[in-house]
């Protein structure tokens, strides 16, 4: 029987041929300079269904160098199937090294959340997108989508907005929040909760997208700015559960609700696993902890 | 000079030109940030710098303009074995690689369409010296203003005056890189 490392030399350095690695960079480079278009890229098949990060991967693989330390996140945690798997991949395709540490990590692939802990200069986010335009539910031609991106016209969008107020009462998209970056193109930022769309803007880390199945890549450099779109009388607001972290306290983090029996029990935790963990190696303890 | 031709490519590829990508990306995305890159011997005048991007960035499906004094019987052959890129004429190309004489009239290059901005040329401008005094650049990647000495100011701001469209441009000297997307706004001081 083989043993799992014994293919590791048959795969290029991260899985990808160079030919491939070159055209996603310059996919990646071009997305750079138009921040928030949408690079269309030749993506390939990955050894992993559509809808599990293969964009993600590909934008993660071609930036990869061995000296990378990686760390993968699905909806905030280390220790889910698909960031296991994904970080799997590359330490036997790349052989990089692996931390669950967001201030460790120098290159961080991310389904749905924004790490709690504050990125820093030098950190790639990389984020899986299922879908890129964020207009398609308005508009389901590519050809009007992309007519509409390049005349600015985005007006259907706070239509869409404006019917939620008059529907709900209040804007009632609560993730994949639309944001205009640097005053030109609208954007998705892939299905992040509100939560972590005010970390988008002025981030010092380069923030990577790449969704494989719509074959495209977009980017957001250093220091971008990406408005939240809102009216002046209903003014972007985040929303989280109105309750404290269950294990560590934490007042101001993304929770997840946990359903803990069949009468009704529940608790709030973290949806950061490792800002959680950080938090009770520190001592701090919520209503349902203990104390490390 | 066959045998030169074989010479000066990347030893390692895969490593080498990954480590030689996230170099030109931070020089892209936080433009004036001045980057070293390493790996490539490219005959003269090419500087290693400007080797090493076309090594990590072009390939048979990328045209490439070679302008001046890069535009000779050394560099044709390295580009042909190492690369494989078609040489093409300016109005073509999707890369270009000389010094900012030699690529002028800048506003040949491509600067990509209203609905697909990314179809644009991106040049590699070789220059004497890199340094962080000179125009100021402002824009996404960069936090307050960051400094760069550019071969003028002129052809920079109206390149952003076409923004989303425009070209986007790699300086090279030596083995330092800097970057400067069509994205940056760029002020003579």
């Amino acid at each position: 029987m083989l043993d799992a490392g014994s293919h590791a030399d048959a795969y290029n350095f991260a899985y990808l041929d160079e030919q491939t690695k070159r055209m996603i960079r310059r996919a990646i480079l071009k997305g750079i300079a138009v921040p928030g278009y949408q690079v269309p890229f030749a993506s390939r098949e990955m050894p992993m269904p559509y809808g599990w990060g293969t964009g993600g991967v590909q934008v993660t693989a071609a930036c990869l160098v061995p000296e990378d330390r990686l760390k993968v996140i699905d909806q905030g945690a280390d220790d889910t199937t698909n960031a296991v798997s994904i970080r799997r991949f590359f330490q036997r395709t790349a052989g990089v090294a692996v931390t669950e540490s967001t201030p460790e990590a120098t290159l961080i692939q991310t389904r749905h959340r924004i790490p709690e802990t504050p990125m820093t200069e030098g950190q790639i986010l990389v984020y899986q997108v299922p879908i890129p335009e964020p207009l398609r539910f308005l508009e389901p031609r590519e050809t009007e989508t992309r007519k509409m991106h390049e005349l600015e016209e985005y007006g259907l969008m706070h239509v869409k907005l404006y019917e939620d107020i008059a529907r709900h009462g209040q804007i009632a998209t609560s993730y994949a929040y639309p944001v205009k970056v640097e005053g030109r193109y609208v954007m998705d930022p892939s299905p992040i909760p509100k939560f972590d769309n005010p970390k988008l803007s002025g981030n010092p880390a380069i923030q990577l997208f790449g969704a494989g199945r719509e074959q495209r890549i977009y980017a957001l450099p250093p220091w971008t700015e990406a408005v939240s779109l809102d009216f002046d009388d209903h003014p972007f607001e985040t929303s989280k559960a109105p309750h404290d972290c269950d294990l560590c306290g934490a007042r101001a983090s993304y929770l997840d609700e946990v359903i803990t029996d069949d009468q009704g029990g529940r608790m709030f935790v973290c949806s950061d696993t490792d800002f959680c963990a950080g938090r009770r190696a520190e001592g701090h303890v919520g209503r349902l902890g203990e104390a490390a | 000079m066959i045998a030169d031709a074989l010479e000066g490519g990347f030893t390692e590829a895969p490593v080498q030109s990954a480590r030689a990508f996230r170099e030109i990306l931070e020089a892209m995305a936080r433009p004036g940030w001045i980057r070293r890159v390493q790996g490539a011997a490219p005959p003269v005048p090419l500087s290693v710098a400007a080797g090493v991007a076309l090594l990590v960035l072009t390939d048979p499906t990328t045209r490439l303009h070679l302008a001046g004094a890069a535009d000779c019987p050394a560099v044709r052959d390295w580009v042909a074995f190492h690369i494989g890129a078609p040489l093409s004429c300016a109005e073509d190309a999707d890369f270009a690689v000389g010094t900012w004489q030699a690529l002028q009239p800048i506003h040949r290059f491509k600067i990509g369409q209203p609905d697909y901005p990314d179809r644009s040329a991106t040049l590699i401008v070789e220059v004497d010296r890199l340094a962080n005094h000179g125009a100021a650049l402002t824009g996404p990647g960069i936090e307050t203003a960051a400094w760069l000495n550019l071969p003028e100011t002129a052809a920079f701001r109206a390149n952003r005056a076409l923004f989303p469209l425009g070209f986007d441009t790699l300086f090279t000297v030596g083995d330092q890189i800097a970057g400067l997307p069509r994205s940056t706004r760029v002020e003579a001081i």
